[in-house]
């Protein structure tokens, strides 16, 4: 019997070893476990469920709503939640509560996406050419080391205050103040997996900029930046309540959660529900994404997982 | 150690210059007239040209980019429209108001953010971690004016313990400053607290599980000194980094919480000077705040290598 006969034979058939499901293991799609990890991890469950609250109520806005959000009805003013049929009242117009906040969602979701989406464009744009380009990096990093060194909010406002107050200025504002924060995480990962053996490789093998930062390099960086944009989200949705709650932001009539609670400020005794109900939608999407943030770094980013 | 401290300083100049640019290139490549929008609708055409040039919006940009740096190097940082007064002169008036609360806060979340970080750490998989950790989630979770119209409601109206707002300075009555800031205070704390625990918790569990941890434990040493002398200094020196970013939140969490309070600080200001259009002190309350902020972060650095003998060796 020569040597790996021996092997084969000391083996029970019936009884794997240990390294064959490690090697099953990684047979599967990464995506595929990465989603298994997800679905297990209790908290990020917790955080889809309250995201997809708010998602479900914002995307389906026009079916869900009977009232128009904006139509005065002077005859219905400070209707409680529940009283003559208003789930969550009305207001100082007798505008419907439940058209507004739900209106107010969808607004929420629009304008955080779009943060996002320009953030993933931009960010990732600057912080490769960052990290991968040595020459722009001292040029670009100083910009951007100046721009997050002013107060996010006041930043933002100041923009508004340029630009006017409206939906696609806030949505301006607030990239202007995020886009360096993400440039920053992407570049911090592109410096290191520059100096990986295997884009070292690929240069050798004649590979070009564009190429190895495509296929190489940026699909590695990606794990620390979808957890900054989930986190950027909530950002992102509650920069723009406090924007359009000092008046900066999507001009009145036009129902944002922010905009609701600064006109129930006057209001805070007699119809204390005009601001507690946009409260509890923008906590409830702010936690949402939080705790989904949390279970993504948990699941794709172990280096900076809180030890559970 | 001084290496340390000339690094800082010359590493922020660059970014107190762009910082001047942008404040600078923000009003002066706003899309269309600032004089007009300053002026408002109904104006003479007069009227706009005064505005213009009390602006010095007629000069060439490079002439109005010499004197926006000559004027800063002199401290003018010219006229508030809004209230006809040097904007550096009120600044000085509103940001210590802005200061004192933004402090107010910083004790608060640096007593109570640590204290639940560290007992959630050492309780790791308890009711009280995961009691500490869910309050946390609701701090960073709750925008600071839903939680301070709450305490409005809470504690000014229905129980009347507290003002709904307005402010005593700390100089003239301490107790009457404590009645007027701590809901505004507390507030503005909110989130910088649950960030602080978080990350107070995660720092401190890395600590702890390292061999030297072990080696005290070992040793005999009690549980108390362990943790405070041989744990918790090290997990502190992390988290000193976290300090200029905590003031940095609450100077732009100011901004809401002071319009709400109806606090005379800098973010009321700025928000007045921004709905007024006021762009002279939208310009120069901007620059100035944030050049506080970095004078703060420099002295963050400056801690940070005291407080860690590595990086002092390792730069100097």
């Amino acid at each position: 019997m020569n040597g790996p006969d021996i092997v084969a034979a000391g083996r029970a058939d019936d009884a794997p070893l240990e390294e064959d499901f490690e090697v099953a293991a990684q047979r599967q799609s990464p995506w595929r476990m990465t989603v298994r990890r997800l679905l297990r991890h209790r908290l990020f469950l917790m955080g889809l469920g309250l995201c997809s609250i708010i998602l479900v109520a914002g995307v389906l806005a026009q079916v869900i709503t009977q009232t128009d959000p904006t139509r005065l009805a002077m005859r219905w003013r400070f209707r409680a939640p529940g009283q003559d049929g208003f789930i969550f009242g009305t207001d100082n117009f007798g505008r419907s509560l439940w058209s507004r906040v739900v209106w107010g969602a969808q607004l929420s979701l629009y304008i955080g996406f779009s943060v996002v989406a320009l953030n993933a464009v931009f960010g990732t744009l600057i912080g490769a050419a960052a990290g991968y380009f040595r020459r722009l990096d001292n040029a670009l990093m100083r910009v951007n080391d100046a721009l997050m060194a002013f107060p996010a909010i006041l930043l933002a406002i100041a923009i508004t205050a340029v630009l006017g107050a409206s939906t696609f200025n806030a949505i301006l504002a607030l990239s202007i103040v995020y886009i360096p924060r993400t440039a920053r995480i992407v570049r911090a990962s592109v410096i290191v997996l520059r100096e990986m053996e295997y884009v070292q490789a690929a240069v050798a093998a004649g590979a070009g900029h564009w190429r190895i930062l495509r296929r190489h390099i940026l699909p590695n960086a990606m794990a620390p930046l979808i957890v900054q944009l989930s986190f950027l989200f909530a950002y992102a949705v509650l920069s723009e309540a406090t924007l359009s709650f000092l008046g900066l932001g999507a001009v009145p009539p036009t129902p944002t959660w922010g905009n609701i609670m600064a006109e129930g400020r006057q209001y805070l005794v007699e119809a204390p529900w005009i601001i507690t109900i946009p409260g509890i939608a923008l906590m409830i999407t702010v936690m949402g994404l939080n705790l989904l943030g949390d279970g993504l770094r948990d699941v794709l980013d172990p280096r900076l997982r809180i030890q559970q | 150690m001084w290496g340390v401290v000339l690094r800082s300083i010359l590493g922020s100049l660059p970014v107190l210059l762009i910082v001047s640019l942008i404040t600078f290139g923000l009003m002066r490549f706003s899309p269309g007239d600032p004089a007009a929008a300053i002026a408002g609708m109904s104006v003479t055409s007069e009227q706009l040209e005064l505005i213009r040039k009390d602006l010095g919006l007629d000069e060439p940009f490079l002439v109005q980019l010499v004197k926006w740096y000559g004027g800063l190097l002199q401290g003018n940082l010219g006229r508030s429209i809004l209230m006809g007064q040097d904007v550096l002169e009120v600044t000085m008036i509103r940001l210590p108001v802005t200061i004192a609360l933004s402090l107010y806060a910083l004790v608060l979340t640096l007593v109570l953010g640590l204290a639940s970080g560290i007992i959630a750490a050492l309780r790791q998989n308890t009711v009280v971690d995961q009691l500490a950790m869910v309050f946390a989630m609701i701090g960073i979770s709750v925008p600071n004016f839903f939680l301070g119209l709450l305490m409005i409601l809470l504690f000014a109206v229905h129980l009347g313990w507290l003002p709904t707002g307005g402010y005593i300075p700390l100089s003239q009555d301490p107790v009457g400053w404590l009645r007027t800031s701590t809901m505004p205070a507390l507030s503005l704390a909110l989130l910088q607290m649950g960030l602080l625990a978080r990350i107070t918790r995660s720092t401190m569990l890395e600590v702890l599980r390292q061999d030297y941890i072990r080696t005290a434990r070992a040793k005999g040493l009690p549980s108390r000194l362990v943790v405070v002398k041989h744990a918790l200094t090290n997990a502190l020196i992390p988290i000193t980094t976290v300090v200029g970013i905590i003031i940095s939140l609450s100077i732009s969490g100011a901004v809401v919480t002071e319009s709400l309070f109806s606090i005379p600080g800098m973010g009321q200001l700025l928000t007045q000077a921004v709905l007024n259009r006021d762009y002279p002190m939208v310009q120069g309350g901007l620059l100035l705040t944030t050049t506080f902020l970095v004078l703060v972060n420099i002295l963050v650095d400056i801690a940070y290598a005291l407080l860690d003998p590595r990086v002092r060796y390792e730069r100097s």
